[in-house]
């Protein structure tokens, strides 16, 4: 993440075009990253604090000489930790490349040596050697016992780690690759291993677990006796018993999907293409389920269509319709989870149907089109990718949704549930968990081909460089009045879903005693002033600011990581492309509550120890978000012309300064998207959170689901009440800090008519 | 003395003073891992502050997440000390080794149960407070649908119940377990799986969390839910229509259970929180969270609400021979193969 972003002001000229007052620019970074890895080797302590990152008590508590705080320098001066000196190689071999030219063919083979071997024994001592002693029976039967261990890397050691990482790049750039763009190669670099050490490694590590039997020892067997399993496959509800787990879930996604792209659909088509006079309103009101903590909306659907809801009470008064429990299962998950996901289809599909450029309709309208003949063979077409990524992101969501199902589900078993509970449960089956979470996998990531088959190679560039002048047309009226009408619908049902929302937090207790009190409020954030200050006394208030600076830190990293590998991903070839889209994609494919549990197995043991920090929060909440702003990315990226970046580049700006000064620009509302999602995921998502949080980090959504199990539901619902409206606070906020990107000079229909 | 002998006393005193202030502050921590209701594990938190000056960080989990957290971590434990939650988990982290083994001085002022809790898992852990099986129903939706008012576990096979009855799924919940385990025990295996069977076709849902299914019941989003009728009494003292029921034949009950973490970076605090914990007095914190356990302590108090022991049949419940993985097991498969897939 760090190499992505600053490299330098100037990381450098591209090879061919190598200008004689740019060498030294090249140097600079250089430069910085030894002079990066020689800090972290002898300036700063090798190992993790046990106080916390932020803590500086080690600066007087026996710096640099206590073993515990001491840099590796002074660890290796005084013979300890002696496994840490052959770092001074790879740490001393740059230097030699100072002097000479990038051309020099040894300038690049010094790097790459130094950056290869820094890092790979940087890892090999890191797993080799842990808490007690060395970690493989065979480094024992080979050396020995050590008498010795070593716990997580601390600043030192990622410093060193991060410095040899980008030597690499810049050796390999230096031979050529990527046009020796330095700041392509490194960002590459640097995605890549973030990605391998925050995803690829922790799901590898829980996979494994599905290969594991009862006594420690691996076996194929095992995998398909838990696989094959009528609990996961059993196509009993053909015939009134009940089905799978599996299909469950890919019947719910599949629908989900669908009904959330076309209800995105619908509400970006009014909202950019319809005379209607409330569009900000609709704007804002399809934001709402998004900021809504996990279940609210399938708290308030219970309230009103449960067994004893008011709407069902009041049907079954004037109709004599008995209650039942309709609700619990398909129908109440499918409804919940198109009220929560709808939203995200939207804030995909807006930017993309905002994108398409009125010349195109302009055109086919001059070649005697009528209004639905352009809708359908030439607006609704380039609206593809958005069309193919609002699915995906539906159907991935619905597989990994665990909040609905968990208060919703009744006997409609699926897959991310099961996860948790064949993890939690009296039943702790590791195993279970890690096949369910492959056949999860398996479907996301089917999902996931299929769309890319569904979108070929065809180009849907529309906002080039050129003149690109003009205003969308309206929608045919045959389309307009049932998009109209749906839209519309379910927007006063999300109202009514809200308004729920609102009274049951002001009830006394829901159902029982319906008079109105405020006394939920108090208790969670009740204020107290004393002489001394301000005593935040209420129950809520401790989750509540973790959360608001986990929050906080996590949506600006997340924006950029999604951000810069879109931009690798449609800007830039390089072999392996496919596998590393597909890295960036997976930890999103994969559901939070394996994410959860492989984070506690994989980074509980050095060599990196992070579980019960808040480090692990943010990092998880970047890798589980960033595959949005990658698809939001990639989703704006693909409509600029290619020009815009090539006419820059041949003005004499280099990659990194074209990013930042053509690409970002333009990319505004795919910026916006990603900040406000992952701002917003940070604060509302709770699956792979349950299992991260910690005594002194504890999160409002575990609080929350706390109150829940305890039929609390006025405390619960009051701190969502109130975390909706500070995300609205802040979403606004963003919006006003980004602020709106200008696409030629087209104007809103609402305003102005089009001239 | 002289002024400046005075002034240096003075001074060297604060020193140490503060010295020992920064030195509590650094090392008197403890991480607790409390499977309770949230504001009773804020409760025993914050007393155990007060009463030692040591610093708790409190972590508030189901039992079952709990145990998960500590297995995941057993090569590098987080946690100090679990506290509260069923005592299944509390076992099976023993039978694992997860946890330590300690004898506290305490144990004298302790019910016969808790002590054999404590030796059926080599004192690896030791009961807290103990709760009966049984289960409540919504007063309102009994008469709403003209059901006859159950008394006893075979009253829930009849038909007209159908639909409206909610266990916990074994598989995921202690509590329903504890039922299964507890038919087995009242009514001897085939005929404990033919009561399970039966009851299956009067089930409308099996939740995933042991104490859901009385939570619905007082939303009104249930009738009838077998859980401890602890449980049951709070949703009752919550201002919910739940009536609870001691079954005629007899019932199965649970202990809750507190352990120490094997390699508890602070295993002195651990075991002053042991010691605390088991006393009357932390005990009768109970009262005021509204949580109708019976407590361990023979000196704690209990409430008058709360269901009266004495009064309960209860059964001779074999928690070593129940808690054991291998029997809980092969009971759950059997239930798996022979009563969930049945048709309704």
């Amino acid at each position: 993440m760090q190499g992505a972003t600053r490299p330098g002001p100037d990381p450098g000229p591209r090879a061919k075009q190598e200008a004689p007052g740019q060498a030294r620019g090249a140097n600079r970074v250089l430069i910085f990253w030894i002079l990066a890895g020689w800090i972290g080797y002898c300036l700063l302590p090798w190992y993790m604090v046990e106080d916390g990152l932020w803590s500086f008590g080690w600066l007087w508590g026996g710096y640099p000489f206590d073993e515990d705080y001491a840099p590796g320098a002074f660890l290796i001066a005084q013979g300890k930790k002696l496994w840490l000196a052959p770092l001074l190689i790879p740490l001393a071999l740059p230097l030699l490349a100072l002097g000479r030219a990038k051309s020099d063919p040894a300038y690049a083979r010094l790097l790459i040596l130094s950056g290869a071997l820094g890092f790979g024994w940087l890892i090999a001592q890191g797993f080799g050697i842990g808490i007690r002693g060395f970690s493989y029976d065979w480094l024992r039967a080979l050396f020995g016992e050590l008498g010795d261990r070593q716990f997580g890397m601390g600043y030192g050691a990622m410093i060193c780690a991060t410095a040899f990482l980008f030597l690499l790049t810049q050796g390999i750039a230096a031979r050529g690759a990527i046009n020796g763009d330095v700041f392509v190669v490194s960002a590459i670099g640097g995605v890549i291993a973030i990605v391998t050490v925050f995803v690829f490694f922790p799901i590898a590590r829980m996979l494994l677990a599905a290969f594991i039997t009862d006594d420690g020892a691996y076996s194929i067997s095992v995998f398909f006796a838990k696989f094959f399993d009528d609990r996961l496959w059993g196509l009993g509800c053909l015939w009134g018993a009940r089905c799978g787990a599996a299909w469950n879930s890919l019947f719910l996604a599949i629908a989900v999907g669908f009904l959330t792209t076309a209800l995105g659909l619908c509400f970006a088509l009014v909202v950019t293409r319809s005379g209607f006079r409330f569009k900000r309103g609709l704007r804002a009101l399809t934001v709402l389920p998004i900021i809504t903590p996990p279940f609210v909306i399938g708290l308030a659907l219970i309230l009103l269509f449960g067994l004893s809801g008011s709407v069902t009470q009041f049907v079954a008064d004037l109709f004599g319709i008995p209650p039942t429990r309709w609700l619990y299962g398909l129908p109440g998950v499918l409804i919940a989870q198109v009220l929560a996901f709808t939203p995200i289809a939207f804030l995909v599909l807006i930017g993309v149907v905002e994108g398409v450029s009125p010349s195109m309709e302009e055109a086919a309208q001059t070649l005697r089109a009528n209004k639905w003949q352009t809708f359908r063979t030439v607006s609704l077409p380039l609206m593809r990718p958005g069309l193919a990524n609002a699915f995906l992101l539906g159907f991935i969501e619905s597989m990994a949704d665990f909040g609905n199902p968990l208060v919703l589900g009744g006997n409609f078993d699926v897959l991310s549930t099961e996860i948790f509970f064949a993890i939690v449960g009296a039943q702790y089956d590791q195993g279970r968990a890690a096949v369910l979470a492959m056949v999860l996998l398996f479907f996301t990531l089917s999902a996931f081909y299929a769309q890319r088959a569904w979108l070929g190679k065809k180009s849907y560039t529309t906002v080039t460089g050129k003149g690109d002048a003009g205003v969308h047309p309206l929608m045919p009226v045959g389309l307009s009045i049932p998009v109209l009408t749906l839209a519309l619908g379910w927007a006063a049902f999300t109202i009514l879903v809200y308004a729920m929302i609102l009274y049951g937090s002001v009830v006394e207790l829901w159902g029982v005693n319906n008079s109105l009190t405020f006394k939920h409020y108090v208790t969670a954030f009740s204020v107290r002033l004393e002489d001394s200050g301000i005593r935040w006394t209420g129950a809520a208030w401790d989750s509540f600011w973790t959360t608001i600076t986990i929050a906080a830190i996590a949506a600006p990293l997340t924006a950029a990581v999604g951000l810069v590998a879109a931009y690798l991903l449609t800007r830039q070839s390089f072999a392996g492309k496919n596998a590393f889209e597909f890295g960036t994609m997976l930890s999103f494919a994969i559901p939070g509550t394996v994410i959860g549990v492989s984070y506690i197995l994989a980074f509980n043991v050095p060599p990196i120890e992070i579980t019960g920090t808040g480090i692990i929060l943010v990092i998880s909440f970047i890798f589980r978000n960033m595959p949005v702003g990658v698809r939001a990315g990639i989703a704006s990226m693909s409509q600029l012309d290619k020009s815009l970046d090539e006419s820059s580049l041949t003005l004499g700006a280099n990659s990194w300064q074209t990013f930042r000064r053509v690409i970002l620009p333009l990319l505004r509302p795919a910026i916006l998207a990603a900040l406000v999602y992952s701002f917003v995921r940070a604060m509302t998502a709770i699956s792979a959170v349950i299992f991260l949080v910690s005594a002194e980090y504890d999160m409002a959504t575990s609080y929350i689901i706390g109150r829940v199990e305890n039929n609390d539901y006025g405390l619960a619902i009051a701190y969502s009440t109130t975390l909706i409206f500070v995300m609205l606070a802040a979403v606004g906020l963003l919006q006003l800090l980004v602020g709106r990107v200008r696409i030629g000079r087209r104007t809103q229909h609402a305003t102005e008519t089009p001239a | 003395m002289t002024r400046k002998n005075r002034l240096t006393l003075t001074l060297a005193g604060s020193l140490v003073a503060l010295g020992a202030s920064v030195s509590a502050s650094w090392a008197d921590k403890l991480t607790f891992y409390c499977s309770a209701q949230e504001d009773w594990c804020q409760l025993m938190a914050r007393s155990f502050e007060d009463a030692s000056g040591i610093d708790v960080n409190m972590t508030r989990k189901s039992s079952g997440e709990t145990y998960a957290q500590v297995r995941a971590e057993s090569s590098n434990p987080k946690g100090d000390v679990w506290w509260g939650g069923t005592g299944d988990p509390h076992l099976q982290a023993a039978e694992d080794g997860l946890t330590e083994e300690y004898i506290s001085p305490m144990r004298e002022q302790l019910h016969d149960w808790a002590i054999s809790q404590a030796e059926s898992a080599n004192n690896r852990t030791i009961g807290i407070y103990s709760g009966a099986l049984g289960y409540g129903y919504n007063t309102d939706l009994i008469a709403a649908n003209n059901l006859p008012e159950p008394s006893c576990w075979k009253d829930l096979l009849k038909p007209e119940y159908k639909g409206h009855v909610q266990m916990a799924n074994p598989n995921s919940s202690g509590t329903a377990y504890t039922t299964l385990a507890s038919m087995v025990q009242l009514f001897g295996e085939d005929e404990g799986f033919e009561y399970m069977k039966g009851l299956h076709k009067n089930i409308n849902q099996y939740t995933k969390s042991g104490s859901a299914p009385i939570k619905a019941a007082g939303r009104g989003e249930n009738t009838i839910g077998i859980v401890f009728m602890h449980d049951a009494v709070a949703q009752a003292v919550a201002g919910f229509p739940i009536k609870v029921v001691a079954p005629c034949e007899g019932t199965g009950y649970e202990i809750g259970s507190m352990s120490i973490i094997k390699g508890a970076r602070n295993m002195e605090e651990a075991q002053k929180f042991y010691d605390w914990a088991l006393s009357a007095e932390a005990q009768n914190l109970a009262l005021e969270v509204n949580a109708f356990q019976v407590p361990s302590n023979k000196g704690a108090k209990t409430s008058d609400k709360a269901p009266d022991l004495s009064t309960i049949k209860l059964i001779d419940y074999d928690f070593k021979k129940y808690g054991s993985s291998d029997e809980r097991k092969r009971l759950l498969q059997k239930w798996d193969e022979d009563v969930s897939t049945l048709p309704q």
